[in-house]
């Protein structure tokens, strides 16, 4: 004990640098845990404070029960983990891609401007992006209705077109974040040792055979890594992205309702916190142990990756 | 001979595929400032259009004339990002220095310690609740404090940098007489620039772009930063699309050009600061997963 106080002193500057992020932490992280026990309960908004919470009129697992046998948890379930796995395989995909494209070239001025114009759209807010998508989707001014009709077919309603939107989230997803992506891709390939391409040469591989016996399986362990790691997110929807582009928009909730927007109804629509709590801990527990079974994972096969 | 042939074509192969993802990207972005540039009547008649028959800058006047919601906004996003991203940069970086010393016994507990709010979080309600709690609703701190003012990833990213440093130059400003405070501000922050510069970035551009807060916490209007205000202009696009034809009347929409002249107004600051966000992200992204 004398030994903590002693090391607390000794570098009590330290540690009162840190203060400020730990107070922050504390108040919006373990200080909020308390409030999963409203997941327990009927909320009432008149019994505030620790006190309240305590005193509260507990249903059991009456909360969890509600969401479990309505048709919402079965399709946000479903829909989360796909458009995830969805969003986490194009995303690979058309990075790694495009990074070994870049590659294969040495134009320094095209690989500048193609990089420059392919980072743009991370920079932009999910709602700025929703905007461009209804310039191209738009059922009256839209330029992809434009051009169905130039090509004779019969122009479509997007916005109240369930089925379509996956595949345009995925489109949007990839056209917005794969650039930067491409970018964690190239960084690996940079650190490929060149003696292995040196003596490739050597021995006259073609250049398609250096892509695809030394550049690929070297960057198989990056592209393991990151994936291991996203999986643990996999049980998150991106809220941001799904709200701002498909918003109150019923007709489209078969297919683009997730959890995350699920809660996010339930709490400030509907204004049942208790329902959104227990949907949010259901969710916040499988994130976590999809966490650890994806660090098992990537400790396992590669572990200079994993997280811990 | 054949073989070289080959290659070449191969080569323009990979031109075209890359010129066609680039187009791809910009595509969306020339479409928008198009419209946003377009006679109001040549979009009722054809439609949004790359080529807009009629070129006019009425879009932008709807904005300067009659928008000071627009304005308010875009002043409210200004003073969110400014002081949301300096607050957020000095927190982070103050936790990140005893974090990186070896000579900071239980700076792994701290680390631990923030390392679990990543893995773990209790959703959004209890966040919710403790900011109502904390009265963090409808004034300009809800928009500014419950966001990202700190972030672990960030906070570990300028720790990973600081370690990279000499600790012989920690030693010696100790032998020197400078406390922690010192060498934190007048030896380590000068040193740290480039992290610091991807963090500031990171930050000042979740800050600009964030909307999460204003739907969670803020119903006063007067407080809606910009994103939002267009959040909502578009939920009430897509309430239109949803209605028969000819229901739309009673609906007073702003133009179309205006519509995406805020949206072109609210680019506006990225695109200025794009040279340097971008060298500094792709920076900061290297950085951050060589070691993360």
């Amino acid at each position: 004990m004398a030994s903590f106080f002693r090391e607390l002193n000794k570098n009590r500057y330290s540690y009162l640098l840190a203060l400020p992020a730990m107070a922050y932490v504390f108040i919006f992280s373990y200080a909020t845990y308390p409030y999963l026990l409203i997941a327990f309960q009927r909320f009432n908004y008149q019994k505030k404070g620790l006190m309240g919470l305590l005193n509260g009129d507990w249903v059991g697992l009456d909360n969890f029960k509600f969401f479990f046998q309505s048709n919402d948890a079965v399709r946000v379930t479903i829909n989360t983990i796909l458009l995830n796995v969805y969003f986490l395989v194009a995303v690979t995909f058309f990075a790694v891609a495009l990074a070994l494209l870049f590659n294969e070239i040495r134009h320094r001025l095209f690989i500048k401007f193609a990089q420059t114009t392919m980072i743009f759209p991370s920079f932009l807010s999910w709602i700025i992006v929703s905007y461009m998508m209804y310039s191209l989707f738009s059922t009256d001014y839209g330029i992809i209705n434009k051009l169905l009709a130039t090509l004779g077919i019969e122009p479509m309603n997007w916005y109240s077109t369930a089925n379509v939107w996956p595949s345009i989230l995925v489109g949007m997803k990839v056209w917005k974040e794969a650039g930067m992506s491409s970018i964690i891709y190239l960084a690996a390939i940079a650190g490929i040792d060149g003696s292995l391409y040196e003596s490739a040469d050597i021995d006259g591989a073609t250049r398609w055979k250096k892509m695809t016996r030394i550049t690929l399986p070297l960057l198989a362990p990056t592209i393991a890594i990151l994936t291991l790691l996203n999986l643990g997110k996999i049980f998150y929807g991106d809220f941001g992205m799904i709200y701002a582009i498909i918003g109150d928009n019923g007709v489209l909730y078969p297919t683009t309702d997730v959890i995350d927007t699920y809660v996010f109804r339930a709490l400030r629509k509907i204004g049942d916190p208790s329902n959104a709590a227990a949907v949010g801990l259901f969710q916040s527990t499988v994130g976590l142990l999809l966490v650890f079974v994806a660090n098992w994972f990537t400790r396992r096969f590669f572990k200079e990756g994993a997280l811990y | 001979m054949g073989g070289r042939r080959r290659f070449s074509v191969g080569v323009m192969l990979i031109y075209a595929a890359l010129t066609l993802f680039s187009l791809a990207c910009l595509l969306p972005i020339l479409l928008t400032l198009a419209v946003s540039f377009s006679n109001e009547d040549s979009i009722v008649q054809h439609g949004y259009s790359l080529f807009p028959d009629g070129w006019s800058l009425d879009g932008y006047r709807t904005i300067f004339v009659n928008k000071a919601i627009i304005f308010r906004g875009y002043g409210i996003s200004i003073i969110v990002t400014v002081a949301g991203t300096l607050l957020a940069l000095v927190v982070t970086t103050l936790a990140a220095y005893p974090l990186s010393n070896p000579n900071v016994k239980y700076r792994n507990f701290l680390a631990l310690y923030f390392f679990i709010t990543m893995l773990f979080n209790g959703g959004l309600v209890p966040w919710y609740l403790m900011c109502i709690k904390l009265g963090l609703a409808n004034n300009i701190l809800s928009l500014i404090v419950p966001m990202l003012m700190f972030n672990a990833f960030n906070m570990f990213l300028v720790r990973n940098f600081m370690e990279s440093l000499p600790s012989a130059l920690r030693e010696s400003a100790y032998i020197d007489g400078a406390n922690d405070l010192r060498i934190v501000f007048q030896i380590y922050m000068p040193l740290c620039k480039p992290v610091l510069a991807t963090v500031t970035l990171f930050y000042a551009l979740a800050y600009w772009n964030d909307w999460f807060n204003a739907i969670m916490l803020v119903d006063d209007k007067a407080l809606n930063p910009l994103q939002y205000i267009l959040f909502q202009l578009r939920s009430n696009i897509q309430m239109l699309e949803m209605l028969p034809k000819g229901a739309s009347n009673e609906y007073t929409m702003p133009a179309e050009s205006a519509k995406m002249a805020t949206v072109i107004i609210t680019v506006g600051p990225i695109v200025f600061l794009y040279p340097y966000l971008q060298r500094y992200f792709t920076k900061g992204l290297i950085i951050g997963s060589v070691k993360g």
